[in-house]
């Protein structure tokens, strides 16, 4: 039977997400108690958080968490991380038995900044320089995917129901100001760990649910761009989506959204015509950028957290906020049971993306 | 003279519905149909018969059929009986064998080696009953990037775009090759679907002039009837290089279809043969391209897209991508089953390649080469229905161009005789009692219906994949499957064999 | 009131018109049958010209029909309120005065004079409907009903 990255799987999923506005810093257990809710939504195949803040002591650092299936492909992959950056600290992920979790990979993470020296001779800024790092270890590297590569921020993921996956990760003993979290029902696959979400790049971490019906536009378009879509997932399509238009065209997170969800062609010819040259603009030259067909995104980052769905409202997702917490769920019960008083409720509009900023204060 | 060889067609009257009403007599320009001496009995003649079907179509009675002309020769799979008419109708007289239409061999149609796809359970199809889905189409050249100001006003200077409610353009045909008539129905239909026609190579009608905004004015390499004026009322300019119907080869309208009217259109004199030379004799290598392409961008103050159009040939990815390097904002692809006025049989059966192979090799390159939006990429020749749209923009089109099927709505049945000036159907002739069978009310209302009933299959297509907007089609190539093909020919395709 | 408008840029010379007006006038309603059974039937408008340029020419239908004018046994008449010039079989002797008068020469000879009606009760006459080129129309082209 075909891995992912052979073959595309559509699945089915539940997402969730918290985050603190001002920064303020709380424990993997809200996440995991929202997500476990919603337990029925997800089949044991895949689960995963992101989380925001967990490393300050290495803020400065990029944070790469690795799968290794055998260890000469760690062996290799680590012959290519040392020689293309400093790196401070080599060591395995803590991790807890937990009975329905098995067949774990060799789980590392390393704490580096760029060779220099190689940054400078290939002419790329850092992040670029990374990124690009990243993609190739994922492409090129057999038995080695890289599956977190941010400053200050990382993903855990696994095979496995995603409540048992913070607890074999023992999230609880992280502390991040934003959380997402996904829990997984592909309708085709052997389950691989690399395929579980989140997805991520650089800070960027998707969480999703839905089958975009774009996809391979999508894929196609990007890959004109450096990118390489190993997994043909729709969540790693739209994490580089998000990590061109915002990093290499340097557009704002809500326009990168506008995009990502356009308004329809009758809505934008009753705009003002202000709005209207915006919208058309970014429809004509980033139409391919367009996501089609049902999906709810959860897009997490170091400027905050967004949420979009698709422009016919096909999948559900549901907001809420209390004080200077902001939740996200695919069922409001998934909401309620972390926060049973909220001030407001809302189900996420399909043209009317929701961008929760972090307010961080400059020492942060 | 003896002639060696057999009439194509058999036409059967059948005595028994005959009314001897003489409306085939008066109606086909072969004279085929005759009365005899008293003036009232009607008889018919094979010879110059070419199944256009005009009399068939009008007869009130259904008293006519028109059947292969059956003369069975000793079986050969070699020397074929087409194979020989060919010899013998050279060995009469002479000269190069001329047909007209597309290329009629049964070469591989890959369109129909590619089934689509629609959504299960995992992903709802979308009703285009209910939901909006959106066929909106926008060509021009698309700047790399966009940026705004903090008010998210535009910084970016937008290149000239065109916009389309239909990813269905009428092709290029000349007025000259087609009639008045046939132009009129073609602009008043552009107009009326929100789309745009082709003025070919013979300039734009004065009755039209009104019409340039709905038009793609063809600057080929006869340069007829181009003019300043003629290039600024236009929806974009499209340089013609080739035709896939024949690639490498020039055109010539002879002398006899240059009236007064094609004669102003063209501003050539009347009766002279207008002949539109192989090659642009300006345009020797792509350098020389690029600078027409400026040129005729600083003539049109740069308001105005220009479109090079190239025939599928073996390079043609490469040519596209130094097209698109050139400074071409669209590029038209025309594949070798396009159909033409005119065109030496040898060349029109056997120069050029498919359009879906050339269009997935094309759109790849680009794509490869990172410059996939800064050209518009049209595919011509031919999509004959909407499922072959669909096909084509999953492949990477933006949009296609039809001609044949155009031209098959108001009445043409394909008899692949244009180049004899006689068509009866008033499509393509000059002769004003030919012309006059085109009521271009009748023919613009069929075109319209024909563009309106594609527009609801695409959507109903788009809606049974879960898309809702075209621009999730472009490019998408998951959603074709290949069905009889080898490997060889998926990968070019790039999509993967049904069952994947 | 409404009245046929033959266009002749339009006009094929195909004939048509005179098929389908003897058809709609015949027994049958069908061609075939018509054309064989029915020799004596005549087709009420007329295809004047060639290939080169044609038109149809039928009954105008006139404000002040000359015809009625003349007609001597009262066959016919200008309906008061449709306007439409019909000759009422049973009354005409066949005397061919109408056709004498007629500035259109639209007025065939038969047993008795053989005109167009409009063909009365069908929405649209039938040469009309069945004109492959739209260059007969049926049209409002006001003028009198009441002669």
């Amino acid at each position: 039977m075909l891995k992912e990255g052979q073959v595309r799987i559509p699945s089915g999923c539940a997402i969730a997400a918290v985050i603190d506005t001002t920064g303020e810093r709380f424990s993997g257990e809200t996440i995991i108690r929202s997500i476990a809710l919603m337990h029925d939504r997800s089949n044991g195949l895949g689960g995963g958080f992101a989380a925001y803040g967990i490393y300050p002591e290495h803020a400065d650092s990029y944070a790469f968490h690795v799968f290794f299936d055998s260890e000469e492909a760690r062996q290799q992959c680590e012959a290519f991380l040392f020689d293309h950056f400093n790196v401070d600290v080599s060591e395995p992920i803590p991790t807890k038995k937990v009975p329905s979790i098995t067949d774990a990979p060799d789980i590392r993470r390393y704490f580096a900044k760029p060779n220099k020296v190689r940054m400078r001779e290939a002419g790329l800024d850092e992040a670029e320089y990374t990124a690009r790092c990243v993609i190739r270890i994922n492409a090129e590297f057999e038995g080695a995917f890289v599956f977190s590569s941010g400053k200050n921020m990382g993903a855990f993921k696994a095979v496995g129901y995603p409540e048992d996956v913070g607890e074999f990760y023992m999230l609880d003993r992280y502390k991040a100001y934003l959380w997402t979290a996904h829990g997984r029902f592909p309708t085709n696959t052997p389950g691989w760990w690399g395929g579980a979400h989140p997805f991520t790049l650089l800070d960027w971490s998707i969480v999703h649910n839905g089958e975009i019906s774009s996809y391979d536009a999508n894929r196609r378009y990007i890959e004109q761009f450096g990118y390489k879509c190993n997994l043909q997932t729709d969540t790693e399509v739209i994490t580089y989506l998000f990590d061109h238009l915002c990093r290499h065209h340097g557009l704002d997170l809500d326009v990168a959204a506008d995009i990502l969800a356009a308004p329809e062609w009758d809505e934008i010819d009753e705009m003002s015509p202000d709005q209207r040259a915006y919208f058309t603009a970014l429809r004509t030259v980033y139409g391919s950028a367009l996501v089609n067909g049902p999906f709810s995104v959860i897009l997490g980052s170091n400027r905050g957290l967004l949420a979009i769905n698709d422009r016919l409202k096909l999948r559900s997702l549901t907001a809420a906020t209390k004080g200077n917490r902001a939740y996200f769920a695919s069922e409001e019960s998934a909401i309620r049971v972390v926060c049973p008083d909220p001030e407001r409720v809302w189900a996420v509009s399909g043209s009317d993306p929701v961008f929760i900023p972090l307010h961080l204060s400059k020492e942060d | 003279m003896m002639r060696y060889f057999q009439p194509e067609f058999h036409i059967v009257r059948d005595p028994a519905r005959c009314i001897h009403c003489g409306c085939c007599v008066r109606q086909c320009a072969n004279e085929c149909h005759y009365f005899d001496e008293d003036g009232k009995t009607v008889l018919c003649r094979d010879e110059s018969c070419v199944s256009c079907q005009r009399c068939v179509c009008l007869c009130p009675t259904g008293a006519l059929r028109i059947e292969k002309f059956k003369s069975d020769y000793r079986e050969s799979a070699v020397w074929t009986q087409q194979v020989q008419k060919e010899i013998c109708r050279q060995a009469s007289t002479g000269g190069t064998l001329l047909s007209a239409m597309g290329n009629p061999k049964p070469y591989p149609i890959y369109w129909d080696h590619m089934l689509l796809n629609a959504s299960q359970v995992t992903n709802p199809s979308i009703d285009p009953l209910r939901e909006p889905m959106e066929i909106r189409t926008f060509l021009g050249r698309k700047p790399d990037r966009l940026s705004f100001t903090k008010d998210k006003k535009l910084l970016t200077e937008m290149p000239p775009q065109i916009k389309l409610e239909t990813p269905i353009l009428f092709s290029a045909m000349s007025f000259g090759s087609i009639s008045l008539n046939a132009h009129r129905a073609l602009s008043a239909a552009a107009k009326e679907l929100g789309t745009l026609f082709n003025t070919g190579e013979g300039g734009l009608h004065p009755d039209l002039h009104d019409m340039g905004q709905y038009a793609v004015v063809q600057v080929a390499s006869g340069r007829f009837g181009v003019h300043k004026d003629y290039l600024n009322n236009s929806a974009f300019i499209e340089i013609k290089i080739g035709q896939g119907a024949k690639p490498g080869i020039g055109g010539h309208l002879p002398g006899e279809k240059v009236n007064v009217e094609v004669s102003n259109a063209r501003m050539i004199p009347v009766g002279s043969d207008a002949i539109s030379p192989a090659p642009h004799h300006d345009i020797y290598s792509i350098e020389d391209l690029r600078q027409l392409i400026w040129s005729l961008k600083e003539v049109t103050e740069g308001k105005k897209p220009v479109c090079v159009k190239i025939a599928a040939v073996h390079n043609c990815a490469a040519i596209v991508s130094g097209v698109a390097r050139a400074g071409a904002d669209i590029i038209a692809i025309d594949g070798f089953r396009g159909g033409t006025g005119a065109a030496p049989t040898r060349i029109r059966d056997n120069v050029g390649i498919p359009i879906e192979l050339a269009l997935a090799s094309a759109d790849q390159r680009l794509r490869d080469e990172g410059i996939r939006s800064r050209v518009s990429l049209l595919a011509a020749g031919p999509t004959r229905n909407a499922a072959d749209v669909v096909k084509a923009i999953a492949l990477g089109a933006d949009a296609v161009y039809i001609a044949s099927a155009a031209l098959i709505a108001i009445g043409c049945h394909m008899c692949q005789t244009c180049n004899t000036g006689r068509c009866n159907w008033g499509i393509a002739t000059q002769r004003e009692d030919l012309t006059r069978r085109l009521n271009p009310e009748i023919a613009k209302e069929r075109l319209v219906n024909l563009v309106t009933a594609w527009n609801h299959e695409i959507k109903e297509m788009l809606g049974g994949m879960g898309i809702n907007s075209l621009d999730s089609l472009r490019g998408n190539r998951l959603m074709l499957r290949g069905i009889g093909l080898t490997e060889k020919e998926l990968s070019v395709l790039g999509i993967r064999h049904a069952g994947e | 009131m409404k009245k046929v408008i033959a266009k002749e840029n339009l006009c094929l010379n195909c004939r048509l018109c005179e098929v389908y007006c003897k058809t709609a006038h015949s027994k049958s309603k069908d061609p075939l049958r018509a054309y064989l059974n029915e020799p004596e039937l005549q087709s009420r408008i007329t295809v004047c010209g060639d290939n080169q340029k044609s038109v149809a020419v039928q009954c105008r239908h006139c404000d002040n029909p000359k015809c009625v004018e003349a007609c001597i046994t009262g066959a016919m008449q200008k309906d008061p309120v449709t306007g439409v010039v019909t000759c009422d079989a049973e009354k005409c002797i066949g005397c061919m005065t109408c056709l004498a008068v007629c500035p259109f020469g639209c007025i065939k000879i038969g047993e008795t004079a053989v005109k167009c009606d409009l063909c009365q009760g069908e929405e649209e006459p039938a040469c009309v409907k069945n004109c492959p080129n739209r260059a007969l129309v049926y049209l409002e082209m006001g003028g009198k009903a009441d002669a």
